[in-house]
């Protein structure tokens, strides 16, 4: 299958490795990943700080972009949700009814990264290996928003070596939300303090999520507390092999 | 000729919708409060998995949230039909309606019916919408003594403070506060009262019997109002409510419009949504129903309030007028990360957490409670339990950018923020300038030791108080493709952009 990669302009930037552990992981199954360059950003920070206007453009670009394709795949819940829930709200507000369509036909095909490997292509062991102490944090958007449930925990499960650990009050939010973080910074710790305990409690070496803005979070907390537990992407544990490691 | 200015919203300087300081800088308080903390934590785990089992008993809980939604949004498009209709039944039943446009208007209609019956007090029913517009303080301008009969609500009005739980109003105290408080307000408290829940609970019954027996004033708010028979429906846990609304001659009830529903049948929906979604229970404990008055049995003078209060201005929102449709059961306060640690005080209204954070700002015009709609990191853990399903996160959103786009208009959006955000807009439109601006952010790379950022200056000194920031990569991902991909001819998409 041809699939275009949406890359996140936050893995692009920051978290190159997520992006190459993708094109590993489908290139292994055996498609053929590519890389519209054209592509930016989802536009998701403006939408949710309320500059939906500087928003459009962005959508317009996206939608752009990644309409030739037939099935598109981003490592990210988040970027991904809002390709699939704001787009066409975002083009209706400013009266663009027509770019809403062609966002919705859009949206139908992009899919996050979990949603695609289980749901499109039909696999849950990717035939991976990640001999360490892992445990998951359903992020928000995957879980409520693309509601991808089990999808990461089961292919997570496929993979050979894996100590998969359960994450104490999982489903809360790690305190992250885009420019919450910013504008209520004290909050958004005091919510970070508590994720943080319970991966910590877990004695997992990795913590895993599918957005790496909230594994930038989590991560960010732990970095400054020298916690001795990395974040690592979900795509990056299903693209280690025993030959990559 | 006119000019529109639209639909009023809730006065300023009565009542308690509006904040007094900002979100982010009320909340420092709770964070702080350690006490609140522990209190909040251990309330709201129990309360959520009480909710989550008794929720999970019900086969068609899906279905009947959508009852619950559909009920609501068709009541809210024909609101004028079912308030007349609930008018007309009302007033046949031997009740007389009054209608007030806002706070000022319905506690000066309450004060004087008051003031006709002669009482020097008043026996209350727990009630949301008479905190709204501060009735007690009207009341008692006038010289007329209000008497907070919920347990709760009494902890609070003894000690002279505020609600901070739609449903559990003292949820910030704990047993130590609570018998000081009696001890130091009540007056026929027993010195030797301690601190087990039940004396507590004991004292406050103690002290409240005489009052029902002497009030001839019973003041409540009303859950629903059933517009095809007029009957007022009060569901809560103490019975102090019911007898609040059956042991006066005169009772008051003041009343949202948007809490009237159109038949009795749709009543038995609500009744199943809101007590496994408030409390966690199959039924509520005491649900009191009347139908105007009844010659010999319970109130013989019966008032109805009804309460605009900016609700118009909301239902004048395509998007935002969902957040009528609460059923102020609580559920999105008890499941909200935000409410758990900042604590209701710091939504500076007595609608706190997420429901707070979307109605509040439309009652009063956004600019009045502009940073509620901030307070949320947009987890969506409300709109899952919300029994009317109301999608809270999409009108939190919506709300973000009517506040921008009204603060653009007068000119008073943060500059640096709307400068960064349309900056932004620009740089990411394009692949060229995006990829310009990449190799800006490379030069962030000098300010890292060991890939990691340890400070940054304002907004992102937020970020950088207590997390670390990854260093910008030395080889972005999209030089890697082409790196990767030198040989083979560009993509079909390469002129884009």
């Amino acid at each position: 299958m041809r699939i275009a990669l949406f890359v996140t302009c936050l893995a692009d930037t920051l978290f190159p490795g997520v992006g190459r552990a993708t094109v590993r992981l489908l290139e292994r199954l055996g498609h053929r990943v590519e890389f519209p360059q054209a592509q930016t950003c989802c536009g998701q920070m403006h939408i949710n700080t309320g500059y939906v206007r500087d928003a459009l453009p962005l959508v317009r670009h996206y939608v752009e972009t990644f309409e030739p394709y037939d099935v598109i795949v981003a490592p990210s819940g988040s970027c991904v949700g809002s390709v699939r829930h704001q787009y066409a709200m975002v083009a209706r507000r400013y009266g663009d009814e027509k770019l809403a369509r062609r966002a919705e036909a859009v949206a139908g095909r992009t899919y996050e990264l979990s949603q695609l490997l289980v749901d499109v292509l039909g696999v849950e062991d990717v035939g991976a290996f990640y001999p360490h102490r892992v445990t998951y944090h359903p992020t928000c958007h995957s879980l409520r928003l693309l509601r991808v449930g089990e999808r990461p925990l089961r292919l997570l499960r496929n993979v050979a070596g894996i100590d998969l650990v359960e994450l104490p009050d999982a489903e809360v939010c790690c305190g992250f939300g885009g420019t919450f973080a910013l504008k209520n910074a004290d909050v958004s710790t005091a919510m970070l303090a508590d994720k943080m305990r319970n991966v910590v409690g877990t004695r997992a070496e990795v913590c895993t999520a599918g957005d790496s803005s909230c594994l930038m979070h989590i991560g960010g907390g732990l970095s400054r507390l020298r916690a001795g537990v990395r974040t690592v992407h979900l795509a990056e544990i299903l693209a280690s092999t025993r030959e990559v490691g | 000729m006119t000019t529109f200015l639209g639909m009023p919203t809730a006065p300023r300087g009565v009542g308690h919708l509006r904040q007094t300081e900002p979100f982010p800088v009320a909340a420092r308080r709770g964070l702080a409060n350690t006490q609140l903390r522990r209190n909040l934590a251990k309330a709201t785990t129990a309360i959520r998995a009480k909710r989550a089992a008794i929720v999970g008993e019900v086969p068609d809980w899906e279905e009947l949230r959508e009852a619950g939604r559909s009920i609501k949004a068709e009541t809210m498009a024909h609101l004028d039909r079912y308030l007349e209709q609930l008018e007309t039944q009302v007033t046949a039943h031997g009740g007389v309606v009054h209608w007030a446009r806002d706070a000022t208007e319905a506690n000066r209609i309450v004060v004087d019916l008051v003031r006709g019956t002669g009482a020097a007090e008043v026996v209350k029913v727990k009630s949301m919408v008479t905190d709204e517009i501060g009735l007690n303080e009207a009341l008692a301008q006038a010289g007329i003594q209000p008497y907070e009969t919920d347990l709760a609500e009494l902890i609070v009005q003894l000690g002279h403070d505020r609600p901070s739980h739609i449903l559990v109003p003292a949820i910030h105290r704990n047993r130590a506060e609570i018998r000081e408080i009696f001890l130091r307000e009540m007056g026929d408290a027993d010195p030797a009262l301690t601190t087990d829940p039940a004396a507590l609970a004991e004292a406050a019954r103690i002290h409240l019997r005489r009052l029902f027996l002497s009030a001839r004033v019973g003041i409540s708010g009303a859950n629903f109002a059933v517009a095809e028979t007029g009957s007022l429906c009060v569901v809560e846990s103490e019975g102090n409510g019911r007898m609040c609304l059956t042991l006066p001659e005169t009772l008051i009830t003041v009343m949202g419009i948007e809490k009237v529903v159109p038949a009795w049948r749709d009543l038995g929906v609500f009744m199943q949504l809101l007590p496994r979604s408030s409390t966690g229970e199959r039924m509520n404990p005491y649900t009191s129903i009347w139908t105007g008055v009844t010659p010999g049995d319970g109130p013989q003078q019966f008032h109805l309030v009804l309460l605009d209060n900016g609700r118009t201005a909301a239902l004048a929102d395509e998007t935002g007028r969902q957040a009528l449709h609460c059923i102020r059961c609580s559920a999105c306060l008890n499941v909200c990360p935000v409410y758990e640690r900042a604590g209701g005080h710091a939504y500076g209204s007595v609608y706190p957490g997420p429901i707070g954070a979307i109605l509040s700002p439309q009652l009063t015009g956004i600019e009045d409670n502009a940073s509620l709609p901030y307070a949320s990191s947009l987890c969506g853990a409300c709109y899952d339990v919300c029994p009317v399903k109301i999608d809270i996160p999409s009108v939190l959103v919506h709300l973000r950018a009517r506040h921008v786009e009204a603060a653009r208009d007068s000119r008073r959006l943060p500059r640096g923020e709307a400068v960064t955000m349309a900056a932004a807009s620009w740089v990411m439109a394009s692949r060229g300038r995006f990829t310009a601006a990449q190799r800006g952010a490379k030069l962030g790379r000098a300010l890292g030791r060991r890939g990691r950022i340890r400070r940054l200056p304002p907004p992102f000194s937020g970020w950088t108080s207590a997390r670390d920031m990854p260093v910008p990569a030395a080889m972005t991902f999209r030089e890697w493709w082409r790196h990767e991909h030198r040989s083979e001819p560009p993509h079909e998409d390469g002129a884009r952009g």
